[in-house]
């Protein structure tokens, strides 16, 4: 794991695909970028088959733009949609169990201090809500509980959209979906809400209609908890298969949403408070 | 230790084509190597390889991730000598950058993918393929399905044990042992074998 990964043997130079001789030269490798840069630079993200309109695949797009060293990260998924785009992308990926997601992240951030004991290596797992709500909540929460260094960012578009469209944890009460036709019973999960009182020491809740905001949030979460304790970032993305409405809506549901149950909300301790500050 | 009598041939084997493993194919110790299934010394191995290569109509190599890229010292002398091995037998050079999916698929004029090597196979007609620096697992999924469902001749050079799913394999390979089979290359063409 190193920018040396990157780097092609010269002789073998000339015969690289262009997307890999693009990600060399105008990748965000060598030179940093964020999503302010989107649109200028070869992305890390990859031609992937998500549907069009697709949410989770924008919040990935946005998260991979923003991290601080594409180079030195580890990206953990798990079964879902997001694990698509995911596993095409050129960064370092490690697909789990469905919802072993935060503990094989913890062995992996471990494994990497001890191999890399003066480097920062970020480990970020970045998975769907039915990993981190339902299937993987007590191994992502545990993880809190322990202070494992990683980041997690939800990608929550409140349904399992490759599966046919099952009510997941984080759908919202009352919600009709193909697999929930007289809907949802009980409320959202306050995952956001666990993730404080757990032990998390950054959070932030975010939606895709805000491109910028996601981008400073998941690098802040990154860079927090390389130095200080786990951090969480919730990301809404919606679902246009599964929630019927047109692909060219997302931004518009995603803004919608911002006024409802994802008013943008951040919380941190005082450490962090004063880490922000200096960075 | 011979234990089967298993043929690892040119293909295709079959779309579910049994692995030669799972057909008692062993791999072999060091300094031997394995020629279609069974288990020889290294020179013979070297020899067969060679062979193959310098009378096949169209023989390539596909180098993977662990010699395209530079992530070690040492990684530059072995691509250098991988591609004076190319150059001497007159193979083309087609890279296997990484193996993550594509998609919608790959460009097989350009690259291979482990996923679907069968498609860059076809596609350029290639009867004679060398895999080298690419991580055992990878080459293990991508040398079964060749043999599955393409006539293509496989040869693996591999840095740890070899591979029983490519015709000819060559463990423990370096750089030295790269310049050795120029070496044979040169050779046996001098001899006009």
């Amino acid at each position: 794991m190193s920018v040396r990964n990157i780097t092609p043997v010269k002789e073998f130079e000339d015969i690289l695909p262009k997307e890999y001789k693009d990600l060399v030269n105008k990748g965000p490798f060598n030179n940093k970028k964020s999503v302010d840069d989107l649109g200028t630079f070869k992305e890390i993200i990859e031609e992937h088959p998500h549907c069009a309109g697709c949410g989770v695949s924008l919040g990935i797009r946005l998260a991979l733009a923003s991290l601080p060293s594409p180079e030195d990260s580890l990206v953990v998924g798990t079964p879902g949609c997001s694990f698509f785009a995911l596993s095409q992308s050129a960064v370092n990926y490690s697909n789990t169990a469905f919802g072993n997601q935060n503990a094989v992240a913890t062995g992996l951030k471990r494994m990497l201090q001890i191999r890399y004991p003066d480097k920062h290596k970020d480990v970020i797992v970045m998975v769907g809500d039915g990993g981190i709500a339902d299937i993987g909540l007590d191994l992502t929460l545990h993880s809190w509980f322990r202070k494992e260094k990683i980041t997690t960012i939800m990608l929550d578009n409140e349904v399992y959209g490759n599966t046919g469209g099952q009510e997941s944890g984080m759908s919202m009460k009352g919600r009709v979906l193909n697999m929930a036709p007289t809907g949802k019973k009980f409320d959202k999960i306050p995952v956001f809400d666990m993730a404080e009182v757990s032990g998390c020491v950054y959070g932030a809740r975010v939606t895709v209609a805000n491109p910028k905001k996601v981008g400073q949030v998941v690098r802040n979460a990154i860079l927090i908890a390389r130095e200080i304790g786990p951090t969480y970032v919730q990301i809404f993305t919606p679902c246009p298969t599964n929630m019927k409405f047109p692909p060219d809506q997302t931004i518009k549901i995603a803004k919608e949403a911002q006024k409802d149950q994802y008013s943008y909300k951040e919380f941190m301790t005082d450490e962090v408070a004063e880490y922000l500050k200096n960075i | 230790m011979q234990i089967s009598n298993y043929k690892v041939t040119a293909g295709p084997e079959g779309f579910i084509a049994p692995s030669a493993a799972d057909m008692g194919v062993i791999l072999p110790n060091k300094g031997q190597a394995l020629v279609e299934g069974s288990i020889t010394s290294e020179n013979e191995g070297m020899d067969k390889a060679i062979e193959k290569l310098i009378s096949a109509k169209n023989p390539v190599f596909f180098p993977g991730p662990l010699v395209l890229w530079n992530w070690k010292d040492g990684v530059e002398e072995k691509a250098k000598a991988v591609i004076e091995l190319s150059k001497t037998i007159g193979a083309k050079i087609i890279p296997m950058p990484d193996y993550r999916p594509k998609y919608p698929m790959i460009n097989p004029e350009v690259e291979i993918n482990p996923n679907h090597p069968n498609l860059t196979i076809w596609h350029n007609k290639i009867d004679v393929c060398v895999f080298v620096g690419v991580h055992c697992h990878y080459a293990n999924v991508a040398l079964k399905i060749i043999r599955g469902g393409t006539d293509c001749y496989t040869i693996s050079l591999c840095a740890d044990a070899g591979h029983e799913d490519s015709m000819v394999s060559i463990r423990d390979i370096n750089t030295e042992k790269i310049n050795t089979l120029t070496e044979i290359a040169r050779q046996m063409k001098a001899r006009g074998k």
